[in-house]
């Protein structure tokens, strides 16, 4: 078990080591440097020089990436280009807004989906499956822009429920965040939601042909007490797995959603940073959302093996 | 018990027409179809069907709903939504279609190559790919159009090296189930080559997992162009396309809707027609998803 759990995490290690190599000598091979993308046209003469001197541009690339590493490390993550501010001073309060939009989304959506899936799983091909499922399957396929759109136009402009648009800065109070934060959390759940249902639906539909599941039936255990019992237990376990996975899937959806609301988050610093070609600060965002994507994997991986005893010892035994 | 509705894998793809029909006789895949097809014919046809020049700017038509002259009104520089719309589709589908192609075509070959020839090889490959995986994808797409720019050539070649690599470990999975059977170990007996052994005794029996696979990242693919080009990454200001012309008018959105439900509409009806046809394909051929 606790091999195991090494293993794991020497894996996740390297995948992010793996990550960070790739960005960093991926914008070395490319033609031009952080300063020519950054200075775009004007990149010529004098102004080239000094962009490159200022951010050591002139040094080796292996130089420079070491140098890079062994900062990161002790969690400096250099200067921003376009900004004249720290990498961490600009991530430090994006990150966490947007955990606290992730936070949110994921109290609204996780729960719903479960309960929606396992009600789902149990009336499989009666109308609420067919309907709950169908949903489901629209609200994958549509653009998170299109959700959002949607939703703004619905609630912020023809009910003037909610606010559509965020105006908080980014280094304002969470309280002050919270009151915009309705509809953002609402289209980020909404396609986690479906993704976790259609999950939880099959893995019910999958553990009510068991013959644990029959046994119970014949035994007489009454209906409400086998699900609790036997039914939600084996297969929530699929699904632990699937939630990591699409709350790794959202740190790319916050791209977009944060641009769709205007909230201050990390995923609209990512579109702003890309948009200004500012490569420094994209290395360490890469390098942090990297590390997110990958320690949730691990932790659903921990999760599931301390939730199922009978994977602990398989693998275990192989 | 009920009875599974979904057929017997064969393995063989077999007759399109046959394909086709098989996919047309569940409702849902009806549905796709027909969105599938009304979507490529207007792509193709755009040109001749749109009323007015996409880029033409009527500065007497700003915002205007629905007009005579112009059917779903106008965006904020007066141009014309009904064409914008028509011909909004081409940039994602042109990028998407040759995008997916690549990525099958690589895929394809590396999960079959590797499926093959197993060993240390195998074992090696598959931990990059697994890496790999770990990787959230929308943030190499965006570094790479940042540094290399937006032509449709960037976006084919990153969206299909992108989607190749899980496509290598489906098609690398499926392989595994054909190596084992006897026409392989006939086809070693007879000391057939390596090329002739991968294209000829393995590609035809997986060739459904492919067909599947592939539908499926198409819609997924357009999915992320879409995202792309709503960030402003996508295509290049003038050329019409349903992501950018989201991102254009949802400043005026407190005026008017006009300029901005066309372009939703005809781009999830896409994903959706797209996604709805993959799934009664997959059923059609008896690919079983879920188990890869």
């Amino acid at each position: 078990m606790v091999r195991l759990l090494i293993n794991r995490v020497m894996l996740a290690a390297i995948t992010v080591a793996i990550v960070v190599t790739v960005v960093f000598f991926s914008v070395e091979a490319l033609p031009g440097d952080a300063c020519t993308a950054y200075l775009g046209r004007q990149a010529q003469g004098e102004r080239l020089t000094t962009c490159q001197q200022d951010f050591g541009l002139d040094r080796p690339a292996v130089v420079r990436f070491g140098e890079w590493v062994a900062n990161a490390a002790q969690g400096d993550l250099g200067q921003s280009m376009a900004r004249q501010k720290s990498v961490n001073e600009l991530i430090g309060y994006r990150l966490r807004n947007t955990a606290v939009l992730g936070v949110a989304a994921c109290l609204i959506g996780i729960p719903l989906a479960l309960l929606l899936g396992v009600f789902a799983g149990l009336r499989r091909d009666r109308w609420f499956d067919v309907s709950a499922s169908s949903v489901a399957i629209v609200l994958m396929t549509l653009p998170e822009f299109v959700t959002g759109t949607v939703l703004l136009v619905i609630f912020a402009i023809e009910l003037k429920w909610l606010p559509g648009i965020v105006i908080a800065s980014a280094t304002s109070p969470i309280s002050v965040l919270l009151s915009g934060i309705a509809l953002p959390a609402l289209v980020l759940s909404s396609i986690m939601a479906a993704h976790i249902l259609r999950m939880m639906r099959s893995s019910v539909i999958d553990v009510m042909a068991t013959d644990y599941i029959r046994m119970a039936e014949l035994k007489g255990v009454p209906f409400g007490q086998m699900v609790r019992r036997h039914v939600i237990p084996n297969a929530l376990i699929p699904s632990i797995n699937l939630i990591a996975l699409t709350i790794a899937w959202m740190l790319g959806g916050v791209v977009i959603t944060e641009t769709v609301f205007n909230y201050p988050g990390i995923g609209r610093l990512t579109a702003d940073a890309i948009g200004d070609r500012d490569l420094p600060l994209v290395q360490g965002i890469a390098l942090v959302l990297a590390a997110i994507y990958v320690g949730l994997n691990l932790a659903a991986d921990v999760l599931t093996l301390a939730m199922n005893p009978r994977l602990r010892t398989a693998i275990g035994r192989s | 018990m009920m009875l599974s509705r979904t057929l017997e894998r064969t393995g063989q793809v077999g007759n399109g027409l046959q394909v086709l029909r098989r996919i047309a006789a569940r409702p849902s895949g009806l549905v796709g179809l027909i969105l599938l097809a009304a979507h490529l014919a207007l792509a193709l046809a755009g040109g001749l069907i749109a009323p007015i020049d996409p880029s033409i700017q009527d500065s007497d038509a700003i915002l205007t709903g629905a007009s005579w002259v112009h059917w779903l009104g106008t965006d904020d520089l007066g141009r014309d939504i009904l064409s914008r719309t028509i011909l909004g589709g081409r940039p994602a589908l042109i990028v998407t279609v040759l995008g997916t192609a690549l990525a099958v075509a690589i895929g394809g070959t590396l999960g079959i190559f590797l499926g093959y020839v197993g060993g240390r090889i195998d074992a090696v490959a598959m931990r990059f790919v697994d890496a790999f995986l770990a990787i959230p994808w929308l943030l190499i797409l965006l570094v790479v159009v940042a540094i290399l720019g937006n032509s449709s050539l960037v976006m084919i070649v990153t969206l299909g090296c992108l989607y190749s690599v899980a496509i290598i470990r489906v098609m690398r999975g499926a392989t595994l189930d054909v190596v084992a059977q006897d026409y392989i170990t006939a086809a070693h007996i007879r000391a057939e080559r390596l090329p002739t052994i991968l294209s000829r005794e393995i590609l035809p029996n997986v060739l459904d997992v492919a067909l599947v696979e592939g539908a499926m990242r198409w819609s997924w693919m357009i999915l992320t162009f879409s995202g792309l080009s709503f960030l402003g990454f996508g295509v290049a200001p003038p050329t019409p396309d349903w992501g950018l012309m989201v991102a254009d008018s949802r400043n005026y959105l407190q005026i008017t809707l006009w300029p901005v439900l066309p372009p939703m509409i005809a781009l999830s009806s896409l994903i959706l027609g797209l996604n709805l046809t993959a799934d009664a394909l997959a059923k059609a051929l008896g690919v079983d998803r879920s188990q890869r």
